[in-house]
């Protein structure tokens, strides 16, 4: 049974790295550009909840509703001032230009709110669990998976049921040709990098109100969205989260055989599978 | 009849590389151009200046009196511009009727065309309306092509080498779409290298060699003869 625990915990753990990773799949997705500021984003988004919740005495799970828009609205500033101008043939500039952001982020974090660890108050909902049999599930962990689900069920909407999906995948596709139908890219990009934002701060949510977070955990939640997202097969958004759950899987197994293998597990699991596939589990047919 | 569109000492490059050298052109209401001419003629190169995806250097283009040569290619199309592009270039993420609606992406309000009349138009399309496009054979291809430019309605489709890669049997069905395409009221400007289909379709034929037009007129006025020293370059002393 201490098994079937494990797997049911690293399952729940796999979810909130699915949400990590689901914003970086999506922009990865559409532009083919890889978001060095990914996971600082997510913590810069924990400390926005933290603030609204501070200052207007909401609880984060309300606070979180109102950094949502202003969230949206940084991703689509971001890329308009920004990310528009370094994107082209070559991928180096974009990579350079979103570590520098990393390092603008989590600087101006630390200068803002210090190093101390935060937490997002969420309440007693917290220490609540719900008793399946013999195991024990954190409501916490049980709702940020059915999040993570919702929110990959919303994307894929997005993006196959959609006049905008149908955008972002014909500007994936071949932009030159997207313009001959009227589509703007830029504008295209912006919509996306403000969804992928919004999906960041829903994951800010779980992740505050999980652990711990100061203002340099980012680069971490980066890598493990990182894996989820090369695993699951680049722009695959169902390969995304079958990508996070596979990684928390492998850290609640390492755990429990030994502590200090939990971070290694995940690790090992990523190299193994991209021995046995390299291009992912569910990689793009055309690419 | 009235110009719809006037293309006005046209001159476009590569980089330091000159592809159109002061290209004259004007398509009236209704009518449809051919415009033929040897491989890197700048037949290509022409259409991607009208439709703003190649840089104009120089030279004016307007539709119905305005001009449009410096406005980008999304905005030329709202314009009334729309291109099937050479090698067809359906979106291959994209289902057969996805590829049709991203066509009317841009559209406001109605017009002739829609789904159902391409559809109409090539009936073959409506069979296989959930296949991803790239399942199709290639003149199935080129008739999604046409029918994704026709969806927003343009009042100018510029086609680049329909019958390019396709059977003269296939070429035939595609430009049997043409009557029906000038009777919607859209005028047409055809590139081909097939001069015997661009002769048949056309009203006025341009020949084009080395970035210039060399060779103007209706198809009954121009001799074999001058078309095809025009098309390869000979020149009688
Ligand atoms: N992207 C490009 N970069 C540099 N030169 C180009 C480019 N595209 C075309 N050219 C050059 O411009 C000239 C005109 O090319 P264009 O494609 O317009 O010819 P075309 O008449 O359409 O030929 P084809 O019948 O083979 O399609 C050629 O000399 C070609 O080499
Ligand atoms: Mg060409």
């Amino acid at each position: 049974m201490i098994w079937l625990d494990t797997l049911i915990q690293g399952l729940l753990l796999g979810g909130l790295y699915a949400l990590f990773a689901a914003g970086l799949s999506l922009v990865f997705g559409i532009m083919r550009l890889v978001n060095l500021a990914h996971g600082d984003l997510i913590v810069l988004g924990a400390y926005l909840i933290l603030g609204i919740g501070t200052a207007l005495g909401l609880n984060p799970f309300v606070a979180a509703l109102i950094a949502l828009p202003l969230m949206f609205l940084l991703g689509w500033l971001l890329q308009t001032v920004l990310l528009n101008r370094v994107l082209g043939d070559d991928i180096l500039p974009p990579l350079l230009v979103t570590f520098g952001l990393s390092v603008v982020i989590q600087n101006a974090l630390l200068e803002q709110f210090t190093a101390d660890s935060r937490r997002l108050p969420v309440g007693p909902i917290e220490a609540k669990s719900l008793a399946f049999g013999s195991v024990s599930v954190g409501v916490m962990p049980l709702i940020t998976f059915a999040s993570a689900i919702l929110v990959i069920l919303c994307l894929n909407w997005i993006f196959y049921r959609t006049a905008i999906g149908r955008a972002f995948r014909a500007t994936s596709d071949d932009s030159v040709t997207a313009q001959l139908m009227g589509i703007r890219p830029r504008r295209v990009f912006a919509l996306a990098t403000g969804i992928a934002l919004v999906v960041a701060t829903i994951a800010a949510l779980y992740l505050g109100a999980r652990a711990n977070f100061d203002p340099s955990i980012g680069p971490a939640r980066l890598l493990y969205a990182f894996e989820a997202v090369i695993i699951g097969g680049l722009g695959s958004l169902w390969g995304t989260l079958i990508g996070g759950l596979i990684i928390g899987v492998a850290q609640a197994f390492g755990a429990a055989l030994k502590l200090e293998w939990q971070i290694l597990a995940g690790h090992v699991a990523f190299v193994l599978i991209l021995l046995v596939r390299p291009r992912g589990l569910f990689p793009r047919a055309h690419d | 009849m009235s110009v719809l569109l006037e293309v006005k000492d046209l001159t476009a490059h590569y980089g330091d590389f000159q592809a159109l050298f002061g290209v004259d052109l004007a398509l009236k209401q209704r009518e449809t151009l051919a415009i033929i001419g040897a491989n890197g003629a700048g037949k290509t190169t022409l259409m991607r200046a009208i439709t703003g995806i190649a840089r104009v250097t120089a030279g004016t283009v307007t539709l119905d009196g305005g001009r449009i040569d410096q406005l980008n290619a999304p905005d030329i199309l709202r314009a009334g511009i729309s291109m099937v592009p050479e090698g067809r270039r359906l979106f291959p993420s994209l289902s057969v009727e996805e590829n049709l609606l991203i066509g009317a992406h841009a559209r406001k309000g109605s017009g002739f065309w829609n789904k159902g009349r391409v559809c109409e138009l090539f009936p073959v399309l409506s069979e296989r309306r959930h296949q991803p496009s790239t399942s199709l054979s290639g003149g199935q291809q080129q008739m999604v092509a046409i029918g994704r430019a026709l969806m927003s309605n343009p009042s100018v489709l510029l086609c680049d080498e329909l019958s390019l890669g396709l059977a003269p049997v296939v070429i035939r069905e595609i430009y049997a779409a043409f009557p029906t395409i000038r009777e919607s009221g859209t005028a047409i400007i055809v590139v081909e290298q097939d001069i015997g289909q661009a002769l048949q379709v056309a009203d006025t034929v341009h020949c084009m060699m080395e970035g210039r037009i060399t060779l103007s007129g209706r198809p009954d006025e121009l001799s074999r003869e001058a078309i095809h020293d025009a098309y390869f370059g000979i020149t009688h002393s």
